[in-house]
Parts: C-alpha cells; structure tokens; sequence
C-alpha cells in the first residue's frame, strides 16, 4: 500500500508531503506518525507542506490531529512551508490550525523544534 | 449565461475526489484564474467531491466554461443521489455535521466561491452549482 516516508533525524520526526494525498492516504500518515514518534520515542515531528497545493478541511483536520496527539505523546509538531495561496484559502475556509506551530521553511521549523525542546544549546554543542 | 465547452467527472472513490480536484485546476489554469483564485476553486471542488462522495454516496461533477456579457467564469455542479439535506441552512452553517467532519465543507466553500446555489430533496439527492467568476 501507498504511504508518506517518514523519516528520522535524532530526536525528531521529518515529513514531506510530495502527492496530492486521498483522504485515506492522509488518515495513514497519522496513524504511521503517532505509532513512530511512541516506538522512536520522538521530542519533535516537522511536516514539509511547501509542495502541497491546496489544503481542504480534511488535511487540515489530519494536521490538528496529528499535532494534537505528538502532544499528548510529549512531542511537538511543526508545520513548515505553506504556500501562500494555500494559507488565503485555508483562513477563508475557516480553519485557522489555531493549534497547529507553523514556521516559513524547514530550516527556521528546526530551530523552532530545538528550541520548543528547550535544549537549544546544548544540542548545538554550545 | 452560455457555455463553451465541459466535462464530467465521476465522483465514486476517494480516488476520485483527487482527479476531481486535478480536472478543476487544469481548467482553472488553462482559463488563466491568478493562483489564489485557482487555489480556492480547487479547495472548495475538494470538499464539495468528498461530501458527494461521504454523505451522497457518489456522484458525479460537472466543470463547465461559463460567460456573461462582462466576464467568464468556471461553474462547477456536483450530483448526487443520496439522501438529501433536509435541513439546508443548518447544513451551511460553520460547526454543524452529520458526519465525523469539521463541518467546514459547505459554508467553507461558499465562502470560496462566488456563486452557490444548493438544490435538494430528501430521498433523491443533492445538486450543488458554485462558479467563480474571473
């Protein structure tokens, strides 16, 4: 079957969505994320939207909750790379992933994950 | 109101609501529509397949090239036969559900679009026609 890669980096969890994902699809990658982060006992996932073109209520609910169980799990999630357009509609929508971190590209939602984590410093090395 | 040329789409999978999304931006793009514009017709195209799909049990959506004597546009009509809204004003309304949802997919997409119009009748099915002008 189909499935994101979800890839691990340290203490953190890296994806990124390349396909127009079916909703099933989508319901996967959650479910594949909240198993991961438990088995890698996980501080942080970042998920990489930059390639996403549209972002309807069933992806941004999967965001939510994806966000809302790493917290649960004691990890934190940070949604990067959000095109512009996507960010327009997905407001007008009505959704405004109020508990969903979000930063601009991968590398400043890495620096946001080591710093959620409080342990900025000492991981890079100073 | 007259109309170039359309094509219909089935809508009978999740599979589909993804090709339904395709065919929307491929017309969108081709149309000219700025990349906002394109964006939101696909979205609302998104939801108003999934909820032909979860709450009509299928269907089908029609993209259509439309004009007026100012302006075109791209209308799309999404059919169903299921069971019908019996409550439309409760159905627009943001929060409100029937399914597992957010409850964002009508009143989401209307806000989307700049017309919408929702034909509906309990036991036959549900017709939804939006268009958003360029």
């Amino acid at each position: 079957m189909e499935r994101i890669p979800i890839l691990r980096m340290g203490q953190f969890l890296l994806v990124t969505i390349q396909v127009d994902m079916h909703d099933r699809l989508a319901v996967q990658l959650q479910d594949d994320l909240t198993e991961k982060i438990s088995e890698c006992s996980s501080r942080g996932v970042l998920i990489d939207i930059s390639t996403l073109e549209i972002v309807d209520s069933f992806i941004g609910r999967m965001l939510a909750n994806i966000a809302a169980m790493a917290r649960v799990l004691d990890a934190e999630t940070v949604v990067v790379g959000m095109q512009p357009a996507v960010a327009i509609t997905l407001v007008e929508l009505g959704m405004s992933l109020s508990g969903v971190r979000t930063a601009l590209n991968v590398e400043s939602g890495m620096e946001l994950l080591y710093e959620l984590r409080g342990d900025f410093h000492s991981e890079m090395g100073g | 109101m007259k109309s170039a040329k359309q094509e219909t789409v089935p809508i009978a999978s999740s599979a589909d609501v993804v090709m339904a999304r395709q065919k929307v931006r491929q017309w969108a793009l081709e149309m000219r529509f700025s990349l906002v514009d394109q964006t939101k017709l696909v979205t609302a195209a998104s939801e108003l397949a999934r909820n032909a799909l979860e709450h009509g049990k299928g269907g089908h959506m029609v993209i259509e090239q439309v004009e007026n004597s100012v302006k075109s546009g791209l209308k799309l009509v999404f059919e169903d036969r299921g069971p019908g809204i019996s409550d439309i004003e409760a159905a627009l309304r943001d929060g409100y559900t029937t399914g597992g949802g957010m409850g964002l997919g009508l009143g989401g997409s209307k806000r989307l679009v700049n017309d919408f119009h929702i034909e509906s009748e309990p036991g036959k099915g549900t017709r939804i026609t939006v268009v958003r002008w360029k």
